[in-house]
Parts: C-alpha cells; structure tokens; sequence
C-alpha cells in the first residue's frame, strides 16, 4: 500500500500520451517515434511513483536522443517529416540545407529545427558538444556565404 | 495527437508483461451488464457494477498503488471464467482473490463465503457463525456489502433468515437474476 501522491497512472497516460507522441515524432519522424513511444512510457511507469511533475517530457527528450544516437544521424537522413501530421515548420529549412555537407546539415536541422541543446546534438551526431556547436556555426556560415533565397 | 490503437495496446501490454502494474483492468460485458475487473500480482482484487472507471481508478490507485492501467492481458482467466459461469459451463472459480485490504473478520467470512455452493442459499446469521461470531449477522450484511468480488464470491447466495432477498451491492435485480440463473430461485 502507498499513498497516492500522483494520479493513478491511467489519468496520467490518458492526458500525455498525446504531447509525448508530438514530441517524438518532432524529433524523430513517425517509425521510430512509435518505438519510442513505448520505451518513454515504460521508463516513466518504472519511475512513476516519484516522477517529478513534467519530468516524463525529459524521459521522452532522453529516449529520443538514444534513438539518434544509435541511428548516427551524421548521414543528415532527417526523419520523414511528410509523415507527421502537424503542419510542418521545418520545411523550408529542409529544403534550404539541402546542400550543406552531411554533418553539418544535421547540426543545423537538430539546433534550428527542432532546438535540441549541442550537448543532445553531440550525442546524436557522435562528437563533443563543441564539436555540434563548430558544425553547425559552419553550417550556418555557409548557408550565409551562398545567400540562399 | 491522437495514438493509434495498435501503439496503444502495444504499451498496455507491454506494461502488465513488463510486471510494471499495480492493477491492471478491463471492462467486460456479461448478462448482468458491464464490470470492471481489476487484477494484483495477489489475484483478482475488484469486480464492480455500473463502475464509473475514473472514480474506480482513483479507488484501486488508493488501495494498492498508483501504477493503475486498462490492461487486458492479466484479466483474461477472470474474464475467461466469467463467460465460462455466465454460459452454465462453471460453478466453481478457480482463481486467486486479492484480499489484502479486508480486515481480519471481514477476510474470515469472505473466506466462508467462497465455500458456499452454487445455486444454494445461506443466510446472514449462518455465515456470521461459520465465521465464529453468531450474533455479528449484521457486520456480515456490512461485509456482502463491500465485497470487492461480487460474483465470485458469491454474496448473491446470502439472504436473510426469512428468505427474503434483503440487499444487493449490484441492486436487487441482480441479485435475483444469479439466483435465478442459478437454479436457487424459481422465476416468476
């Protein structure tokens, strides 16, 4: 027996499961955010008794960026966004980094499409948060010098 | 966002497989309407009529902890049974029951309460006896009462010494629609 401190789990997965779903496919495209989908949930079950209000946001961000790191997106295969079913804001920068050598056109998307921190883009691309903040400064440097429309 | 079906059983599954849960739960339609099932690590810990699943939720997350999910999986051999009994093919449960919230008296007479047959009648007073307090037919009333597992434990079979029906935690319909279908009641 333990007092409820916490909404009974079903409440909680009926309210969030939505925004988290949003979220992972912001960040992932929609296959891989269904798997992550899962683990988020099991993680936030694990720790539910004492998660933290808001918390299960940052499980999905850490489950996320997992999945980006074992995918090595340094190949800039940026998730399918057609797939997502929100209006998609990153459109134009997908089409505006298309030139952009593969690792910074990750930095670059990662950074300014979906604001991950450098220390999550480090993570995801396999480099020091330095080395994140170099590729996309460089990128962004050379998006300038082309002026592209 | 809306979740897909499929991705949302996938975790509802996964959940209770994981052995994350401290109830898992289900809806299920029989002849005597729509119970909620809830099942523990300990066994089956609730059948509930007309049950209004967010109060019931808040209620099994207050008696065994707040990892409450609808999750089929670990209710099927309740409900399985549940058909099984409602179909005329069982008169016993084999099942395990969850009785840790009942204090000592109520768990005794549940416990002599699950040894009373099908489609056989006791009364109030036996039962308080069996349970080594005579006088207490009352505090047995309270216990049909509360009894987390209508049905399975079947409190449709106690009456009152005169033979009336007295009460029913589903409503006296009910309470006479089992024993009807029991064989313990003649219909009108």
């Amino acid at each position: 027996m333990e007092a409820v401190a916490v909404p009974p789990f079903e409440r909680f997965y009926e309210e969030q499961q939505g925004p988290v779903l949003a979220h992972l496919r912001r960040m992932l495209g929609r296959d891989a955010a269904d798997d992550a989908f899962q683990e988020t949930f099991l993680r936030a079950l694990r720790a539910y008794p004492t998660l933290r209000h808001g918390r299960h946001l940052q499980i999905a961000r850490n489950v996320a960026v997992d999945a980006l790191r074992r995918q090595r997106v340094t190949s800039a295969e940026v998730p399918d966004l057609e797939s997502v079913d929100e209006p998609l804001p990153y459109e134009e920068l997908r089409c505006i980094t298309a030139g952009l050598p593969q690792k910074e056109r990750a930095a670059v998307f990662l950074r300014y499409g979906y604001d991950l921190s450098y220390e999550d883009i480090g993570a995801a691309l396999g480099s020091s948060p330095e080395a994140a903040r170099q590729a996309a400064s460089s990128g962004v440097r050379r998006l300038r010098r082309k002026e592209l429309p | 966002m809306t979740v897909s079906t499929e991705l949302d059983s996938r975790f509802r599954e996964a959940a209770a497989a994981e052995g994350l849960l401290d109830v898992a739960y289900e809806l299920h339609d029989t002849p005597v309407g729509r119970l909620l099932v809830a099942v523990t690590d300990h066994g089956l810990c609730e059948i509930s009529y007309d049950a209004d699943p967010e109060a019931e939720v808040e209620r099994l997350a207050r008696a065994f902890g707040s990892r409450v999910l609808r999750s089929p999986r670990p209710t099927d051999d309740a409900r399985r049974q549940l058909d099984e009994y409602f179909s005329g093919k069982r008169r016993e449960f084999d099942l395990e029951i969850d009785l840790r919230p009942a204090r000592e008296f109520g768990r005794t007479v549940l416990e002599e309460l699950a040894r009373v047959p099908y489609g056989e009648l006791t009364t109030y007073g036996t039962l308080a006896a069996r349970a080594g307090r005579p006088r207490a037919a009352r505090a047995v009333g309270t216990v049909m009462n509360r009894n987390p597992v209508p049905i399975v434990l079947p409190c449709h079979r106690v009456v009152g010494s005169t033979g009336s029906l007295v009460g029913y935690g589903g409503g006296l319909d009910r309470k006479r629609q089992l024993l009807e279908f029991e064989g313990a009641l003649s219909k009108p």
